[in-house]
């Protein structure tokens, strides 16, 4: 299966959307917090991240597309799309600070470093393994339709 | 009397294909054919030919024989396709042998076609005539023949000789009538009065093959009760003539196909792909790593041809493919007055009281297959005056001869093409050569592609002749953007553009890349650019003589034993008697690429009747706004859209997420629909 560029942007919304919600809302009462943040702070925070993956993605979505661009294939391995959850995640990490989302320093030294580690790169590979396959079966069309959702 | 072409394979040894015309007997010390095989008795069992069919009956033989694994008592009635099992030794039942064609004046009236399973393909074959058996013996020397037989089509489906040997009609008539034959548009008074019994059922596939089968299994997924359906075929199951084709063409079993994980024809969410299946079975991760890699660090997952043909088979009985099939040679489909239409089966020979039988139905979907296949018009002028067919020969017919012949003896081989039937023959060739033949081939094209070829947003990789692409479209032409371009094209425009993303192309293997390497290095294998200028006998008739034009004006010659047409030109729908009639009668048109019209739904434009709709895919309907119509990806793509448009006529359900979570998890389990 070979996206289009809609059908990647659709992808990302509707997994994020879905599987993301999902896992974000079970996981952010588990995350390791420290002593300052309550539970409320800590959805505060996990979810507004989401909403940051989902917008900034459409910026995300039109670079790889570009980059595709290159390719013969205009697609690269699904391995990519794992690995992209590094650049994403720095992006989001240093967006959330600045946007005052998350307070304190943005250096490794932060409070909230596992927290958002764990967060983000859970929900990244749930995300991105839900892709591999299961929704394939929640949303017969995706594959034919490169990436689009039509249920 | 007719003939029964068997392969047998011996273990440890090649495959040897043999006919049988009257009782003969297998054993390691009989009169009839000697077995090398210790497992096997002296005298082990005997195929006989009778009126139905050709049998099999074990001879009380030490270790016993199989059917499809059942053992054999009595006489047993072998299906196409049916594997005998003697001690270790295999025999494959491919059905009757095809009668050779009586050629007027064989240069020139002889067809350059190759048919295909080909409901309706004209396989003529005059009752009576002795059938050749293909020997491994070389024939004596060539002359062209006078007004000699030349068997000039290839039945990929063995049965469809069975349908031409018919004699005068039945009895109780029931055939077409010149006045049904004029009319385009029939009534049914006009059907009942030329004696053609009508069974109804709303929706009836012809062709039976891979396109029909996924069409029946995304209806029967949506619900569509079986006896809603009828699937017209000479098939017993759906992947038969893929799985001959792949078989002639070399690609046996254990190889794999040129198709990617997720095209499974036998589930249709692609999941799990047939990359985490073989990943589960055989305990390995390297499927999986190749299919999140590639085709950058890795190239492209291919799977198994025998995983694609169980998985089919397994899908095939799940949805009660059997219960669907009726068997028999479409011959016309025609729009009937009131809508619909009606499909006119030959049924088998003596299977029914009339010649004929009419399916009226509200849909048809037409999935034939390739319309024909078509010999380079040299070689096709060649065998048509040489009657030779033991030394040029197609690589989608049948021709172990030729590598059998090259392993026992030194020999020379012209190989025709560059695409991927051609990479695989050249694969066969070396592994010959591995181990230990000593052949020479010389690989004969038209034009070296010599290196990529395109600008940077649309750069091919190419070289040594070969263009290159995993599949037979660029990947994203299957649902990315490069099939987004192909649906907003009409016409000629959309033709070309096809072709640029399209063409002749191989995938490029390590594999074989490392045996030409070598073989260019040893001076096994040689490139040859030219055109061809004419092909006939060598002067001492012992071999076969190309002339060939190079690029700087000179003449070559090139003396080979054999010459293997690899370059699997396809046919036009004309060559193909029911779609012809379809162009004729139905309202069917062509695209620019010279295949059915078909919209984004694949209906056939121009061809509704009333309420009904006709719908086409698989080859027929490539050109069309979906690239790789003739793939997995492309007949299961299509099965998916005619089945929403069903939908929408009110024929089935619309398969939401509901419906497909519940029947994915049904299809998991294995539980029959």
């Amino acid at each position: 299966m070979t996206p289009t560029l809609r059908g990647r942007i659709e992808s990302r919304l509707f997994l994020l959307g879905t599987v993301g919600v999902i896992w974000t809302a079970w996981i952010s009462a588990v995350l390791p917090r420290p002593a300052m943040a309550s539970v409320g702070r800590v959805y505060g925070i996990t979810f507004r991240a989401l909403a940051f993956m989902a917008v900034a993605g459409i910026a995300w979505e039109l670079i790889y597309h570009g980059l595709q661009q290159l390719r013969w294939n205009k697609d690269w391995p699904s391995l990519f799309g794992l690995l992209t959850a590094i650049n994403e995640g720095v992006v989001t990490w240093l967006a959330l600070h600045a946007l005052n989302v998350m307070p304190g320093t943005s250096g490794w030294s932060s409070p909230l470093r596992s927290m958002f580690l764990i967060f983000f790169l859970t929900t990244w590979l749930a995300i991105w393994l839900f892709m591999q396959g299961p929704l394939r079966v929640v949303v017969l069309r995706w594959r034919f339709e490169g990436g689009r959702i039509r249920l | 009397m007719t003939s029964y072409q068997v392969e047998l394979q011996e273990p440890g040894r090649g495959r040897r294909s043999f006919t049988v015309s009257e009782r003969l007997e297998l054993g390691r010390e009989c009169e009839g054919m000697l077995v090398d095989d210790p497992q096997v008795s002296r005298r082990h069992l005997a195929l006989e030919p009778r009126g139905e069919g050709l049998f099999v009956v074990d001879l009380d033989s030490a270790n016993g024989t199989t059917v499809n694994g059942s053992p054999v008592s009595g006489a047993i009635l072998l299906q196409v396709g049916d594997e005998v099992v003697l001690g270790e030794t295999r025999l494959r039942f491919e059905g009757p042998e095809l009668e050779p064609v009586p050629a007027p004046e064989p240069a020139r009236s002889a067809p350059s076609t190759v048919s295909l399973t080909a409901p309706g393909s004209p396989a003529p074959a005059p009752p009576g005539s002795a059938a050749p058996a293909l020997t491994s013996a070389p024939p004596p020397a060539l002359a062209p023949t006078g007004a000699g037989a030349v068997r000039s089509t290839i039945a990929l489906h063995p049965r469809e000789a069975l349908y031409e040997q018919v004699g005068p009609g039945p009895v109780g008539g029931g055939d077409l009538t010149e006045e049904l034959l004029a009319e385009c548009t029939w009534t049914d008074e006009l059907v009942n009065r030329a004696g053609i019994p009508i069974v109804d059922c709303p929706l009836v596939t012809v062709g039976g093959g891979l396109g029909s089968f996924a069409l029946v299994d995304f209806l029967r997924i949506a619900g569509v009760p079986a006896d809603q359906i009828r699937v017209l075929s000479l098939l017993e199951w759906p992947h038969q003539t893929y799985q001959y084709l792949a078989e002639a063409s070399q690609i046996r079993g254990v190889d794999r196909l040129r198709s990617d994980s997720m095209s499974r024809i036998d589930n249709i969410w692609g999941f799990p792909s047939y990359a985490l299946e073989e990943a589960v079975r055989e305990r390995t991760l390297a499927p999986l790593w190749r299919v999140l890699t590639e085709p950058v660090l890795s190239e492209y997952y291919n799977p198994k041809a025998a995983d694609m043909y169980s998985g089919v088979e397994r899908e095939a009985r799940r949805i009660g493919w059997p219960s669907m099939l009726v068997a028999g040679q479409v011959r016309v489909v025609r729009p009937r007055s009131g809508g619909g239409y009606f499909v006119v089966l030959t049924p088998p020979p003596g299977d029914g009281p009339t010649k004929r039988i009419a399916h009226r139905a509200r849909f048809v979907h037409v999935a034939v297959g390739y319309p024909s296949l078509r010999f380079l018009p040299d070689l096709q002028q060649y065998r048509a005056t040489y009657n030779d067919f033991y030394r040029v020969v197609n690589a989608y017919e049948q021709h172990g001869h030729v590598y059998e012949a090259l392993d026992r003896s030194p020999g020379t081989v012209v190989v025709r093409g560059a695409g991927i039937v051609a990479s695989r023959i050249l694969e066969r060739l070396a592994e010959g050569r591995e181990r230990g033949s000593q052949t020479q081939i010389i690989h004969l094209l038209r034009r070296k592609v010599d290196g990529p070829t395109g600008g940077p947003f649309f750069r091919r990789p190419g070289g040594d002749g070969f263009a290159y692409q995993p599949f037979t479209y660029a990947k994203a032409a299957g649902s990315g953007q490069l099939r987004q371009r192909a649906m907003r094209l009409e016409g000629q425009e959309r033709a070309d553009y096809l072709r640029s993303i399209g063409g002749t192309t191989t995938s490029k293997r390590k594999l074989w890349q490392d045996q030409l390497a070598k073989g260019r290095a040893e001076g096994w294998y040689r490139l040859q650019i030219g055109e061809v200028q004419e092909v006939g006998p060598a002067p001492d008739g012992q071999s076969v003589l190309t002339k060939v034009k190079t690029g700087d004006g000179s003449t070559v010659d090139i003396d080979a034993d054999f010459i293997i047409d690899a370059t699997g030109l396809e046919g036009d729908i004309r060559d193909h008697r029911l779609l012809s009639d379809l162009l004729d009668c139905s309202g069917a048109g062509t695209n620019a690429s010279g295949r059915f019209d078909v919209d984004q739904h694949f209906e056939v434009r121009g061809t509704q009747s009333g309420d009904g709709r006709l719908f086409a895919s698989g080859s027929v309907a490539a050109g069309g706004y979906l690239p790789p119509a003739d793939s997995f990806w492309g007949v299961e793509h299509a099965a998916l859209e005619i089945c929403d448009e069903l939908a929408r006529l009110g024929f089935c359900r619309h398969v939401g997420t509901v419906r497909s979570i519940r029947q994915w998890w049904r299809w998991m389990r294995g539980v029959p629909i």
